[in-house]
């Protein structure tokens, strides 16, 4: 009995893990090969990784969406990691029943959809951009502005906080820090593992984000990743090698963050659910 | 005269300084995220296209209960949401219990790989999603070449298996994430609970009813929750994968705000109505199944 459930276990794994990663190897592998091979279904790598890069540069900027992705997705990372970090200290170090007040109704706004807000923030940039174009439609603030504060990040450090030993507040008063100094000089440092965890999260949804760029970039030069991808998968003729080059390329960044900072990953998420 | 009442000039201070720390916060979520929630509501009394709106009371709730293409985008994002939700959460459960077993070999590589969908962005897999499924694709060959089945199944066309499609590629991307939280909350249960079940005979499905599910209900209800604000919310895979189709098929409530607003003719105040629907179907579920997890 116990023999049975061994290999159901290793069987089931087995099985969810190649379902998992199959359309991943497909990806890689026709990012490989050309158009008629990927639809003839070749699972083999072939020789024309080069060819359908070129191919992909030619028909649409690449390096243009690359950087204004990566443009969007550090400032927000940055901005969002600093703002909901500060938050989280604020409402868990200096705790108040007002500022639990305050928390309980920002945690509201985890329940408003993004589909409701996105007509009137449209509105609200889209007059904006009368007044201050730099800050209207089609430019980088409207994209970052109103994507990089969450309440879920809020609620995640706050959560993380709870376990930040206060004394090194303390000894860090006697030693003369300011307020701001304790938490820049110590609380940052201390909690790193915090900060890798939100700040993968971060970058993985910013730099995968779709419909508010879709909505708020315009013109053709603004355009990032994700709406690029969009594009090229929508076409009529597609050629499957070309548009899995560039599917590979859209997702190397946010596997290299993910592979290169899972432990802090799993350590960040595993200390919030607490 | 410095030591004169410390403690009392610190709490102050730290009082005033506490509101310092917190400001973006609060600012950020009251400007992005409240106050268009009121632009919203207010936008839902107003109808006509683009910049020319006018006070219509309301008419736009009203036209809700006739329109078609809304209907029909509600009841599909209720099939994705009975099915599809507790599919996940149940295979995600049942896949993390497998996973936190402390004698299985290979459990990195196991949690790697069933969380790697998790960093392919939206987009990106749907796009993947769509070629396997497509009517030549790959699937349909190996279903083929494994003769289950004779012809190949329109899993894009058809407005069956449009649905099914979607279903099964939110399932491939989204299982492993909130797998992460049930393993991470099944290391936090002590295993010597496991240990006295075992000795009184407890066989391993009852240990999974009686004691798993039981500590573990914090967490199911957090990725019901999630998941179902998530599905109500489907928009990215609905519009790379099918663009809503055949016919209305598989078009979300998402998609058709955005058509309302930016694809169609712009009518700003119908489309504000439509989300508006969505935020009330997100609050009742939300206290449904705070009340369900709660009753037990």
């Amino acid at each position: 009995m116990d023999k049975m459930k061994r290999t159901f276990t290793y069987v089931f794994l087995s099985v969810v893990s190649l379902v998992s990663i199959f359309p991943f190897l497909w990806m890689l592998v026709s990012a490989t090969n050309k158009s008629v091979d990927v639809t003839k279904g070749k699972l083999t790598i072939g020789s024309h990784l080069v060819e359908n890069f070129k191919k992909l540069t030619d028909t649409i900027d690449l390096g243009t969406a690359f950087w204004n992705s990566a443009k969007i997705s550090i400032i927000t990372t940055v901005l969002a990691l600093l703002v909901a970090s500060l938050a989280g200290y604020g409402f868990e170090i200096f705790r108040t029943k007002a500022k639990d007040a305050v928390f309980n109704i920002l945690l509201m706004s985890m329940m408003i959809p993004f589909a409701a807000l996105m007509v009137p923030l449209f509105k609200m940039f889209a007059s904006i951009a009368n007044s201050f174009p730099a800050l209207g439609v089609n430019t980088l603030p409207a994209v970052i502005l109103p994507t990089f504060t969450t309440a879920f990040l809020i609620f995640f450090f706050r959560q993380s906080t709870k376990m930040f030993p206060r004394e090194l507040l303390e000894a860090g008063r006697i030693d003369g820090l300011r307020e701001l100094g304790l938490f820049f000089r110590i609380y940052m440092p201390t909690m790193k593992t915090t900060y890798a965890a939100a700040g993968i999260i971060t970058f993985m949804s910013s730099w995968n984000s779709y419909l508010w760029p879709l909505i708020v970039l315009q013109t053709p030069e603004k355009k990032t990743i994700p709406l690029l991808i969009s594009n090229l998968g929508s076409s009529y003729s597609p050629d499957y090698g070309v548009i899995m080059t560039a599917v590979v390329i859209s997702t190397i960044p946010t596997a290299l963050v993910f592979f290169l900072m899972q432990k802090h990953f799993v350590a960040g998420m595993t200390g919030s659910v607490k | 005269m410095k030591t004169a009442k410390p403690g009392i000039k610190l709490m102050n201070k730290g009082r005033l300084t506490g509101w310092w720390f917190i400001a973006i916060a609060v600012i950020m979520i009251a400007a992005f995220y409240f106050y268009p929630m009121i632009q919203a509501l207010l936008l839902s009394f107003k109808s006509g296209k683009g910049a020319n709106l006018h006070f219509t009371g309301l008419d736009n709730y009203k036209r809700l209960f006739s329109d078609k293409t809304f209907l029909t985008a509600v009841k599909n994002t209720f099939i994705y949401l009975i099915i599809q939700v507790p599919v996940m959460i149940v295979l995600a459960m049942f896949i993390s219990v497998l996973l936190n077993d402390s004698k299985l070999k290979f459990k990195g590589f196991f949690r790697t790989a069933i969380f790697l969908p998790c960093v392919t962005s939206l987009v990106a897999y749907s796009i993947v999603f769509k070629y396997l499924f497509g009517a030549d694709g790959l699937v349909n060959m190996l279903l083929t070449k494994l003769h289950l089945i004779s012809a190949p199944i329109q899993w894009i066309t058809d407005p069956f298996w449009a649905k099914v499609t979607i279903i099964i590629a939110i399932t491939w991307r989204w299982t492993g994430y909130n797998m992460i939280f049930y393993l991470s909350a099944l290391q936090n249960i002590d295993n010597s609970i496991y240990e006295a079940a075992r000795i009184d005979g407890a066989s391993s499905v009852r240990q999974f009813f009686s004691i798993t599910v039981p500590l573990l209900k914090p967490i199911i209800l957090f990725t019901s929750i999630t998941s179902t604000i998530g599905t109500l919310q489907l928009f990215d895979e609905i519009v790379n994968i099918t663009k809503g189709g055949p016919g209305n098929a598989t078009m979300s409530i998402s998609q058709y705000i955005y058509n309302l607003s930016f694809k169609y003719s712009p009518d700003f105040g119908y489309a504000a109505t439509v989300s508006y629907s969505i935020v009330i179907m997100i609050v009742i579920l939300s206290i449904v199944q705070f009340k369900a997890a709660g009753e037990k």
